[in-house]
């Protein structure tokens, strides 16, 4: 029984298709990562994933729920930009992704004094605990994005759709990056789907790699059709398929 | 060198900032010599030292009537007008800008309504303002109410509207509700602004206020500077102008400040 199920998805703008014809299903606990050009939909798809936008055609369900018509606590999200709350500290930050659900938004008394603590915890875990009184302003591109992926999780969301997390990353930064999130995967089996425009990175994190791309091509008026996946590969090992049932593969070792 | 790259240092800078205030002292304690030389009755520019003279009696004798020191009563009466129109047009302005720029059904609905209203001229409303709430106070704040709410209004939806979509989407995936996003994200990010705003109202707020208390009043800054012009009494329309100008030039500072103290996360030159 597959987790996400999108069922024959179209997305125009206007009269504009922009995606189209997208059928995919993912096991719960995969890491799908996206690829595809710059403006073939990528974005636009994880807004259909994260029911932000409502598709023109067909659906995307989750755990058998009906279609999602607006976004909830079971989707969790990092943008590549302006995923934390400004006006908030570091802290604070973790602590509103356990209590904006609540009715005043915030945890009062003993309760809040726990929340604060289980911040701290999330905060050490990701290298953060040195700036908690800080706003996230003063911190670098790094930390931001550590900070984001820190309060999307403290939400426990059942999905968690990254829209290119490490995009304005450098690479040694990035690499740490990955290992945080390849141990924060490890302890709570989420399903995650990751957009980047790094190919290596999609295949070293993902299970899956998911190819964005227009099937057909009008010379005339390059937005006549919109994209698709074309691409579904099984990503596990290095990208090399059925390599881990024999033995060892020596073929790109260097990564 | 070239001569946007050229700063002046420390010294220098504030000996810059007091030359224009010098100069213009300057201009008019030559300007009052060359007139009261020629004609020592001249009313129109009274000597500088006789109008330090006027500012230390106004502002220390009482009148000779009842005692009062009109001076703090009038200071007292205007700020209590000002303070209270701009105080109700802030709290109504902060509420309706959070409602029109949050909720696309009141945007619909209010937003271009405010639009219009804020194309009414204030000031051509004053005589329906008079009739309507008498000539007590009730008039002149809200002739500032009205002065300086559809600015506030338009204002604050619009730094709402301008919030980053993809800070209310994650609201949302954290379980917020309209009400959550409302006060928890929406309001505290919009409060430096709303400081700013206020700001920007004061100038047009005094302006109503002055105006008000010119045409129906007893008691007020405007209201003397007003009542004195029949005598040509420019030393105290100086001492009142100066005072009014001092007045606007605290608030305003103070409210940089706390903008400064309680939304240090807002860095952008408040
Ligand atoms: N709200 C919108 N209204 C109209 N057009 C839109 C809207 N959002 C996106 N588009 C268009 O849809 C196309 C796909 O955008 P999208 O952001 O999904 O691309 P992407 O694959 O994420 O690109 P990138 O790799 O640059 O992030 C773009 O050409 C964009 O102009
Ligand atoms: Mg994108």
């Amino acid at each position: 029984m597959s987790f996400v199920t999108v069922t024959d998805v179209f997305q125009s703008y206007g009269a504009r298709p922009i995606i189209e014809r997208v059928n995919v299903t993912v096991d719960e606990g995969e890491f799908i990562s996206i690829v595809g050009a710059s403006g073939c939909g990528k974005s636009t798809f994880l807004r259909l994933l994260l029911a932000q936008e409502i598709p023109t055609r067909g659906s995307v369900s989750i755990a058998g729920a009906p279609p999602a018509t607006e976004p909830g606590l079971d989707r969790g999200v990092v943008f590549q930009r302006y995923s934390v709350f400004p006006h908030m500290t570091v802290r604070d930050n973790i602590v509103a992704g356990e209590s904006l659900r609540r009715g005043w938004g915030r945890f009062f008394g003993a309760g809040a004094k726990a929340a604060r603590a289980r911040a701290d915890d999330t905060l050490a875990r990701c290298g953060l605990d040195h700036v908690a009184d800080q706003y996230p302003a003063t911190l670098s591109g790094g930390m931001q994005q550590r900070l984001a992926i820190g309060q999307a999780l403290a939400a426990r969301p059942r999905v968690l759709l990254l829209d290119e997390p490490f995009g304005a990353l450098d690479p040694g930064t990035r690499l740490s990056m990955h290992d945080f999130l390849t141990e924060l995967r490890a302890e709570t089996s989420m399903t995650v789907f990751m957009v980047t425009h790094d190919l290596h990175e999609a295949f070293k994190l993902g299970d899956r790699v998911l190819v964005f791309d227009k099937p057909r091509w009008d010379p005339h008026d390059p937005n006549a059709y919109g994209a698709t996946i074309t691409y579904d590969f099984d990503a596990r090992n290095g990208g090399i398929p059925f390599q881990s049932l024999k033995e060892n593969t020596h073929v790109l070792q260097a990564n | 060198m070239r001569l946007i790259n050229l700063k002046p240092g420390r010294p220098f800078a504030v000996f810059l900032m007091l030359l224009p205030f010098a100069l213009v002292f300057l201009a008019y304690a030559i300007g009052s010599d060359i007139r009261l030389s020629a004609n020592p009755q001249d009313k129109l520019l009274p000597a500088p030292s006789k109008v330090w003279e006027t500012m230390v009696r106004l502002v220390s004798e009482g009148d000779r009537r009842t005692g009062r020191i009109l001076f703090w009563h009038d200071t007292w009466a205007s700020l209590k007008r000002l303070g209270l129109g701009i105080a109700i047009s802030a709290s109504v302005g902060l509420v309706a800008g959070l409602l029109i720029g949050l909720l696309p059904l009141v945007r619909s609905f209010l937003a271009q309504f405010v639009a219009v209203l804020s194309m009414i001229p204030p000031l051509a409303l004053l005589p329906i303002l008079f009739i309507v709430f008498g000539l007590g106070e009730l008039s002149k704040v809200v002739l500032i109410v009205v002065g300086t709410l559809p600015f506030l209004i338009r204002d604050l939806s619009q730094r709402v509207i301008e919030l980053p979509d993809e800070l209310l989407v994650k609201a949302q995936t954290l379980g917020a509700s309209s009400w959550v996003i409302a006060i928890r994200v929406a309001l505290p990010q919009i409060m430096p602004r709303l400081i700013q705003s206020v700001r920007l109202s004061l100038g047009p707020a005094w302006l109503f206020l002055i105006a008000a208390e010119a045409i129906a009043s007893d008691l007020g800054l405007g209201y003397r500077i007003f009542l004195v012009r029949r005598y040509l009494a420019m030393d105290v329309i100086f001492t009142y102008v100066i005072w009014i100008t001092i007045l606007a030039f605290l608030i305003d500072w103070s409210l940089r400040a706390a903008s400064r103290k309680f939304y240090p996360w807002a860095q952008e030159g408040l």
